[in-house]
């Protein structure tokens, strides 16, 4: 631990601790509220009005305000669901196993808007709903990766032993990641390739790129506040008999 | 850390490298497989199938296109930049088809080494730029990606 500063040490420990963790986020939630409302508001205003129409695809192409940003977000939730699952496989830290489950169901969702939003704008462009090929594939095994996830969860009724199974199984999927990110260049697909994470610069206009950027920081703001507000809910449902929450109901009465 | 941690980690480690490992092998094991088309240079050098139905790609070559009669048949040559193969399609063309635009098309090749489609499908490219600079870019000789 000696490359992490002290403070940050002494956060990350605070914030391990049930009712500590419970009451910061109470104070923290409403800033979190009006950022992704601001970044949401401006994203969506300067991708859907300000944003030119594309030379080929017209307006269709603004599906990518939705798109990108959820398909990004798919990729990203699942490894924070892994991580937080590997370190509550290794220092058994029940806040780590709550953050690993009360992911899932925010990135299945975010997965299948990709898929869904995908398949409406691959209709008119590609000529077809859905194709086979090595992203739309891998991709697809990715929203059951998080089925399969949330399904073991709920098979099994210790929620300590859940979780460490549902780890499991979260960072054994975690090598559909690369592949699904790497599938358009390593392999002949219909998906066109990356358009945003080259390694030179991209290869989308800049007035169209900065509403993405936004979208796709604004859909992160969703994220944690989705993702705090379900942890709260699992804390109290795990912690239930605990005394910390039976003080704070006594005194909310 | 201590020990019972440091053995627990070492355990997901290995976890995880031997699941990237199996899918590693299985995926190269499968990687023609996982290939959505063929390229037009596999398809003149005979390394596609012959008598099945299999997916082309390529660039429709500018100029190419013909509907040699009335009907919705029509005709255009691919090319991958190297080797060029005929196309022959009936039917209607996705919105995003045009000369010069990249597209997968499903189909078998006849005995004159003509491919015909029963699909075409527009793929699109990373490409995202308004009308005007689009413009702009035709004044100037564009750099030409070959895509393998």
């Amino acid at each position: 631990m000696f490359l992490i500063p002290a403070p940050v040490v002494r956060f990350f420990h605070r914030m391990a601790s049930p009712p500590h963790f419970y009451a910061f986020t109470e104070r923290l939630m409403p800033w979190l509220v009006v950022i992704f409302v601001l970044l949401t508001a401006a994203g969506l205003y300067g991708g859907l009005y300000l944003a030119p129409a594309d030379y080929q695809q017209g307006d269709s192409y603004r599906i990518i305000y939705i798109h990108v940003p959820s398909a990004w977000m798919s990729l990203f939730i699942y490894i924070v669901m892994a991580v937080a699952g590997a370190i509550g496989l290794i220092w058994r830290i029940k806040l780590a196993e709550i953050v690993a489950i009360s992911s899932a169901p925010i990135g299945a969702s975010f997965t299948f808007i990709a898929l869904v939003t995908g398949s409406l704008w691959g209709k008119p462009m590609w000529g077809t709903w859905w194709v086979w090929d090595a992203r739309l594939t891998s991709e697809l095994i990715l929203l059951f990766l998080y089925l399969g996830v949330i399904g073991l969860y709920g098979a099994i009724d210790d929620k300590r032993t859940a979780s460490k199974a549902v780890a499991i199984l979260a960072l054994v999927g975690v090598v559909n990641i690369p592949v699904i990110h790497y599938s358009v260049e390593w392999w002949n697909t219909l998906h066109q390739g990356p358009t945003v994470t080259k390694m030179d610069k991209p290869s989308i206009h800049v007035s169209m790129l900065i509403p993405l950027l936004l979208m796709a920081l604004s859909f992160k703001f969703y994220y944690v506040i989705a993702l705090l507000q379900r942890s709260r809910t699992e804390l109290l449902l795990r912690e239930r008999n605990a005394q910390w929450v039976k003080t704070m109901i006594s005194e909310a009465k | 850390m201590k020990p019972a941690r440091k053995q627990r980690l070492m355990l997901i480690g290995l976890m995880v490298l031997g699941a990237s490992l199996a899918t590693g092998f299985a995926l190269k094991s499968f990687n023609e497989n996982l290939m959505y088309f063929f390229s037009t240079t596999d398809v003149v050098e005979g390394k596609a199938p012959k008598d099945t139905l299999f997916r082309l790609g390529g660039m429709v070559i500018k100029g190419s296109v013909e509907r040699p009669n009335d009907g919705l048949m029509v005709r255009f040559k691919l090319t991958d930049f190297s080797k060029d193969v005929t196309v022959e399609y009936t039917g209607i063309l996705p919105d995003l088809f045009r000369e010069g635009q990249g597209i997968v098309s499903s189909g078998r090749l006849n005995t004159q080494g003509v491919f015909i489609a029963e699909e075409v499908l527009a793929k699109h490219d990373e490409n995202y730029m308004p009308p005007e600079v689009k413009d702009s870019l035709k004044n100037q000789p564009t750099p030409v990606e070959v895509k393998p």
